[in-house]
């Protein structure tokens, strides 16, 4: 096992002439739980959409568990144990709540989650089993796409503004499910916004600014100043 | 008497109209490609039946054992190193290119196989009939086109609603890059539904050959019949496209019972006519 579980080094990532990301570096342990905060365009979620496949870095590497993937397409990373839930849920509206969640299991890693587990972590998708994916509340399809992730065995899993939209206790709910989790040993990257909500749920922080790393830091150890600077950069 | 047999023949011919639609329902339902070659890959399939009846000496409908494979072969080939790098945000590439297949097609059969009108015979079914009520006679032939059509459409829809891969065709339709991260190739899912949708060509293109007259030139026409069929019914709905052959296949029927020089041209007008009254097609897929 390499010390790193995902290592970026110096990424440069671009959207056709319009660079969104400057040579960021992270590291990511095995196990850990890790924020990427920032404010509206600062590259969160362009990162995450790069660790999971959907953008390669022109420049700089992405290693995941010691191997080189900068290169592979989403349906590779996925296949290798890297998962997204994507900003804004992005469940599939004909499918049902059952069929999401097995079509998550498409990519065919073994490991804890199954069907039956994902629904003793999210109960209420057990009673909705058969409902259309879009008939479900917000926090419901929040709580479908975190499991359609799932499914799929990760061990790197990347959650970009799961509580974007929802009312603050649902967004607690989903948020209190997180170390259920991670107890199986997975590691968990968690973009947002809310920034008190990311620091109480991770061990370390990567703060974006402009597409850069304006600071990283344990989470208990940053102040209020350091995090506000690095957040506006004033 | 003659009425009823007119419907019922129009029915029976409605299938195979059906059949040609088929595949084109299912490649735009999955990725918004809409084939203008489809019609010339019906024809391609019946001169590839042809060949393999001629050069192998098998029957007809023995020869789909062998074509409809081939045929599939070709659909996931041709999606995979061509029509994969049409798709994208614009509707007009794939026109574009499946329009110039159309006519590389066209051309290509005519060189090699001449404007000749060719038939294949299927032996002593094609003439076989029983007599259903008085004066209404049903072919064995077209009858066991029907049941292949309901079986194929049946079949679809099973696939479709009831296995991993139906569900992968559907997340993809839905939503490609998504589909991309639960680990879907969506590059290898086109090119098996396309892979499929020839399949259900090689069916149609031997069923018509076995029919009627074809040559390099009639691919057209089976794709406005095929198109629609598909918007009579409604899009994304494969029983509807079924209904809808089946209600162009008695307008032409009925209008030929009027005057013989009606048959096509009634079928037009009551798709017009149906695409004035309810534009989103009879039965449009509901969602959810």
């Amino acid at each position: 096992m390499p010390d790193a579980l995902l290592e970026a080094d110096a990424l440069d990532v671009f959207y056709g002439d319009f660079q969104a990301l400057f040579g960021v570096s992270l590291t990511i342990a095995p196990g850990e739980v890790v924020a990427v905060i920032g404010a509206n365009g600062a590259g969160k979620s362009t990162l995450l959409k790069t660790f999971a496949g959907q953008l390669h870095p022109r420049a700089g590497t992405l290693r995941f568990a010691g191997e080189a993937v900068g290169t592979l397409p989403a349906f590779a990373m996925v296949r290798r144990g890297v998962a997204l839930v994507p900003e804004g849920r992005r469940l599939f509206p004909s499918l049902s709540v059952e069929e999401n969640l097995l079509i998550g299991a498409q990519a065919g890693r073994p490991g804890p989650w199954s069907l039956q587990r994902v629904f003793d972590l999210f109960p209420i998708l057990a009673e909705r089993r058969r409902q259309p994916s879009m008939s479900l509340s917000g926090g419901q399809q929040q709580m479908v796409a975190i499991a359609r992730a799932l499914m799929s065995n990760p061990q790197l899993l990347l959650c970009d503004e799961i509580s974007l939209g929802l009312a603050p206790i649902v967004v607690k709910e989903i948020y209190d499910r997180l170390p259920a989790i991670t107890g199986e040993g997975l590691s968990l990257v968690i973009v947002e916004q809310d920034i008190v909500q990311a620091l109480s749920a991770a061990r370390r922080v990567y703060c974006l600014q402009e597409g850069r790393v304006a600071l990283e830091g344990d989470a208990k150890s940053l102040t209020r100043e350091a995090v506000s600077a690095a957040y506006f950069g004033v | 008497m003659q009425w009823v047999n007119a419907i019922v023949q129009g029915v029976l011919i409605g299938g195979l109209y059906a059949l040609f639609a088929a595949g084109l329902s299912l490649i735009f339902g999955v990725m918004r490609l809409v084939n203008i070659a489809h019609g010339d890959l019906i024809v391609l399939a019946s001169y590839l039946a042809l060949v393999v009846v001629t050069t192998l000496g098998l029957d007809p409908l023995t020869s789909l054992v062998i074509v409809v494979p081939a045929m599939a072969v070709i659909g996931y080939a041709l999606q995979r190193l061509i029509l994969n790098r049409t798709l994208g945000d614009d509707l007009l590439p794939p026109l574009l290119v499946t329009f110039g297949l159309s006519v590389i097609i066209q051309n290509g059969l005519l060189e090699w196989f001449t404007a000749d009108s060719r038939k294949l015979t299927a032996g002593a079914i094609e003439v076989q009939a029983f007599q259903a009520l008085p004066g209404v006679w049903i072919g064995l032939l077209p009858l066991l086109q029907f049941a292949v059509t309901i079986a194929i459409i049946g079949g679809l829809q099973l696939l479709f609603y009831r296995t991993a891969f139906g569900r992968a065709f559907r997340a993809t339709s839905d939503d490609p890059s998504v589909a991309q991260l639960m680990g879907l190739d969506t590059r290898h899912v086109f090119a098996l539904a396309m892979a499929l949708s020839l399949a259900v060509v090689a069916v149609a293109g031997v069923f018509l050959a076995v029919r009627a007259n074809f040559d390099p030139a009639i691919g057209p026409a089976r794709l406005i019949y095929g198109f629609e069929a598909v918007i009579i019914g409604g899009l994304g709905s494969l029983w509807g496209t079924l209904a809808g052959g089946i209600i162009l296949g008695v307008a032409q029927a009925i209008g030929a019972q009027i005057d013989p020089g009606w048959q096509v041209l009634a079928g037009h007008l009551v798709f017009i006519a149906i695409l004035a009254v309810r534009p989103q097609g009879l039965f449009p897929k509901v969602q959810g």
